[in-house]
């Protein structure tokens, strides 16, 4: 079974690299930019039988940081 | 007083910390591999040295924190033993929940490498007792991940239950409320982004630095 794990910034958790980005878009001269958030995308491949709580446990032990990010799972 | 340090794959402040633990209590520190599962024994205190372990891969110090070795340091630290980790040791402690909080990319994104003026907030606990309380001292930095952040919530029980240690006397890195360091609940954990290892003799610039391992040797051990 494959997954994808979305890791992102919670809300209001400044993203300095998100900013970089959004600046240097501005300076390609996208217009109507109005915010870049930065997150991480980890793709697993796991046994078939991996229930929601094991994949929540290595999202919640290590994948993702809870004090700063969320996690969202996608099954391919 | 015995002392160890643990080293992983990328630490690179693991022998800076050796010398100045070893001019301070006069005797070598063990040095501990990442994948041995227990600390030797009779050790005062623990090292968790400065560096980029795992090439800072996932998040910095995320993967040393799941190391074997960090197993036992935790279950030390929670019986008391006290342990410091600077810079990639801090990022280190926070990820094995030692330490609140977690160490997010400098504010100006720049890999920040000079010294830095620091106040002493608390000087009653066992690192730091050898310093002033509203003392500035001056201790290099040298990280890109220094950006202490914590919710609202946990910053004021921090501050109001004596727990940050050093605060950056002016702008280094965006770190909530200018922490430089913390202390867990019990006092016997120390995360700082600053190098006190990197400043314990006058070749060094001056050793404002080496005080907080004279406390420590005075505080937890002969």
């Amino acid at each position: 079974m494959k997954l994808r794990i979305f890791v992102t910034l919670k809300p209001g958790v400044l993203d300095p690299q998100g900013k970089a980005i959004h600046k240097a878009l501005d300076n390609l001269g996208f217009a109507g930019v109005n915010d870049v958030r930065q997150g991480k995308l980890i793709e697993l491949d796991v046994a078939d039988q991996t229930d929601d709580a094991q994949i929540d446990a290595m999202c919640r032990q290590l994948l993702a940081n809870t004090v700063i990010e969320n996690y969202r799972v996608e099954r391919a | 007083m015995k002392t160890a340090v643990i080293v992983f794959p990328g630490s690179n402040c693991d022998r800076d910390i050796a010398v100045a633990l070893e001019r301070v209590t006069g005797a070598k520190p063990d040095m501990v591999w990442h994948g041995d599962s227990a600390l030797p024994d009779g050790v005062g205190l623990v090292a968790v040295p400065g560096g980029f372990s795992y090439g800072d891969y996932l998040r910095s110090g995320a993967i040393a924190a799941r190391s074997p070795i960090m197993r036992a340091v935790v279950e030390a630290a929670d019986n008391g033993l006290p342990v410091l980790g600077i810079c990639n040791g801090f990022q280190v402690l926070t990820e094995a929940g030692l330490l609140p909080g977690a160490l997010m990319r400098n504010e100006g994104l720049n890999f920040v490498c000079r010294p830095a003026s620091l106040t002493v907030e608390n000087a009653q606990s066992a690192f730091t007792s050898r310093y002033t309380a509203g003392e500035t001292i001056t201790i290099p930095v040298a990280h890109h991940d220094g950006n202490y952040f914590a919710d609202a919530d946990t910053l004021d029980r921090l501050e109001g239950e004596g727990r940050v240690a050093f605060r950056y006397a002016g702008a280094v890195n965006g770190s909530a409320r200018g922490i430089a360091g913390v202390l867990n609940a019990g006092g016997n954990v120390l995360g700082m982004m600053p190098h006190p290892e990197r400043r314990i003799e006058a070749a060094h610039g001056g050793d404002d630095g080496r005080r907080l391992f004279e406390g420590l040797l005075e505080t937890v051990g002969a």
